[in-house]
């Protein structure tokens, strides 16, 4: 566990001087930006617009973050030979991995808690009411990012960065989109269709299940055991894929 | 015990398309290091040199062969816990400072806080960055990388270094530095490791010494017994005063003669005619100068086997 958290320690500090943190001034500013622009309109349809939007870039944020630094996680290590001083450690590849992940997980959930309070403290100023539904679709927010994140991982264990990227975004557009190949593989006509479809529904994660985000925005609280649930599945999934790349990354030459 | 044990030691590269040719870059290679040992791994580029090293440290897999590290086999994490290791031309975390860098590597190594700033003012004392620790490794230069890199491979205080052309890059007072820390490892009972393809380094520094071409271990011991086994010497005899040429004897024991002026250079492929020369020299009225024999250096060997085996 000690290598595991100085690897990450390692990684946490590597995130925070490349200076990704300044995303969230964007943030901010996009934030008070919309508040603005919005505070003309009636108050049930701005504080609605206001949690959809706050949310919807809470999400965006987080996910851009877990995409291009994921992918670079290991990739940057092996592009720059960092890899060789630190593999030549009594460390083990496996240990290596988890740190790296758990380093910008924990990048991941200050970056998302810091974005959440400039979020409730729009919402507070603009007069309107924090429901606690916003918290439900935060943390299945982080969930879902933190899947995305061991996704870029594992892909960039075995594929250039630019490659990463492309899956990585492929199966996040693809996971928001697992409900309607569904729908379109059941009422197709073609078997071939339909076995890919199907197949490619049961294989890629579904991201949807996560995004609570339009209830949320009109203060509707979704069910604890659907929380839990949902929680569960992207929590397993990321164990999964993240087990998938220290099998590969076990197995490569350097 | 051996620190490194190598025995038969093949990698293969296998081609990604059926249609090419697997690549062997180490075949066949077994030498042994003992403790407290410098031993030179001499070779050119592309030799195997490093990949020998990499696979020492678990980076690279051996195709077949037995690999030991302080009697443990290599690619455990066990067998790390006593190695240093120094990468050819490395690259670090460039967004840490000389001090936290050094910090990081001994966390790496599970020293305790106390023995890690110890060590870390040590190092950096030792390898004159003491002034720069507080500065980021993106502000280094190509010397003070290299000596930042020796001292992470020496923070936990190793029984064994691995250094892949710990000399390059640097300056001529930056070798010397280098080579002093290499010394002094050695005077601490420490084994050390290192690959080069500067002859000089190994002859100033190793004990034994191997030199690899296309991954075969074309040689292998001490520099003398090498130099002995392979010498082939030559004498120059120099001399004020006479014509090389107009001596018929001299010149049929002589392999080349010069003749610059008054003064004549006789070059002997052995001892075997010296002393008829030197009389022939002095009965035609000639000042000796100078005699000096010539043994094989350890470059002519390296060349000599590299280009014949290659």
């Amino acid at each position: 566990m000690r290598a595991i958290l100085v690897v990450a320690g390692n990684t946490y500090r590597e995130t925070i001087r490349d200076k990704i943190l300044y995303n969230l001034v964007l943030f901010a500013i996009l934030l008070i930006g919309t508040s603005v622009l919005l505070g003309t309109l009636t108050i049930g349809e701005q504080s609605r617009i206001v949690n959809d939007l706050g949310l919807a870039a809470i999400n965006l944020v987080a996910v851009i973050i877990a995409i291009f630094v994921g992918i670079g996680l290991v990739t940057k290590e092996m592009e720059r030979r960092t890899i060789y001083t630190i593999l030549a450690r009594p460390i083990t590849r496996v240990q290596f991995i988890l740190g790296k992940y758990l380093g910008l997980g924990f990048i991941i959930v200050v970056n998302i808690a810091i974005m959440f309070a400039m979020f409730l403290a729009t919402v507070w100023l603009s007069g309107n009411a924090i429901h606690r539904s916003l918290f439900q679709a935060v943390e299945l927010i982080l969930v879902e990012t933190l899947l995305v994140m061991a996704i870029a991982l594992f892909f960039s264990t075995f594929s250039s960065p630019i490659l990463s990227a492309t899956m990585t975004l492929g199966l996040y557009v693809i996971g928001h989109l697992t409900s309607d190949l569904k729908a379109i593989a059941d009422k197709s006509q073609s078997q071939l269709t339909e076995v890919v479809l199907t197949t490619v529904y049961y294989v890629c994660p579904n991201l949807e299940f996560m995004n609570v985000k339009g209830q949320a925005a009109s203060g509707v609280l979704v069910e604890a055991v659907y929380q839990m649930t949902a929680t569960a599945y992207g929590l397993l999934y990321a164990g999964l894929i993240l087990t998938g790349a220290c099998l590969i990354f076990q197995r490569r030459d350097f | 015990m051996d620190a490194i044990l190598i025995e038969r030691l093949t990698k293969t590269y296998q081609p990604m398309w059926p249609w090419e040719r697997p690549v062997t870059v180490l075949a066949d290679v077994s030498l042994s290091i003992s403790r407290g040992e410098i031993f030179g791994f001499l070779g050119h580029n592309g030799a195997g040199k490093t990949t020998t090293m990499k696979i020492l440290l678990g980076l690279l897999r051996a195709t077949s062969g037995r690999v030991e590290l302080l009697g443990s086999l290599a690619g455990n994490v066990a067998s790390r816990s006593q190695v240093g290791y120094l990468p050819e031309s490395p690259y670090f975390y460039d967004y840490l400072t000389a001090e936290e860098f050094l910090c990081f590597y001994g966390k790496l190594a599970g020293l305790a806080r106390e023995v890690i700033q110890r060590r870390t003012a040590e190092l950096l004392e030792r390898v004159g960055l003491t002034e720069s620790r507080h500065r980021q490794l993106r502000k280094f230069s190509k010397g003070m990388l290299q000596r930042i890199g020796l001292a992470q491979a020496l923070i936990h205080d190793p029984e064994l270094v691995i250094l892949d052309e710990p000399m390059s890059g640097l300056d001529p007072i930056g070798r010397k530095e280098v080579r002093d820390i290499i010394l002094s490892l050695r005077d601490h009972g420490k084994t050390v490791f290192f690959s080069t393809h500067i002859i000089s380094d190994v002859e100033m520094l190793c004990d034994r010494v191997g030199i690899l071409a296309r991954g075969k271990v074309l040689a292998l011991g001490r520099i003398e017994e090498l130099v002995k086994e392979h010498a082939i010497q030559s004498v120059e005899v120099v001399c004020d005063g006479v014509v090389g040429a107009e001596l018929p004897d001299v010149q049929s024991l002589a392999t080349r003669i010069v003749q610059r002026g008054e003064r004549c250079l006789v070059i002997l492929s052995g001892q075997g005619h010296l002393e008829q020369v030197l009389a022939i020299l002095r009965q035609a009225g000639g000042r000796l100068v100078s005699v000096i024999p010539h043994k094989n250096s350890l470059e002519d060997i390296f060349l000599e086997r590299t280009n014949r085996k290659v």
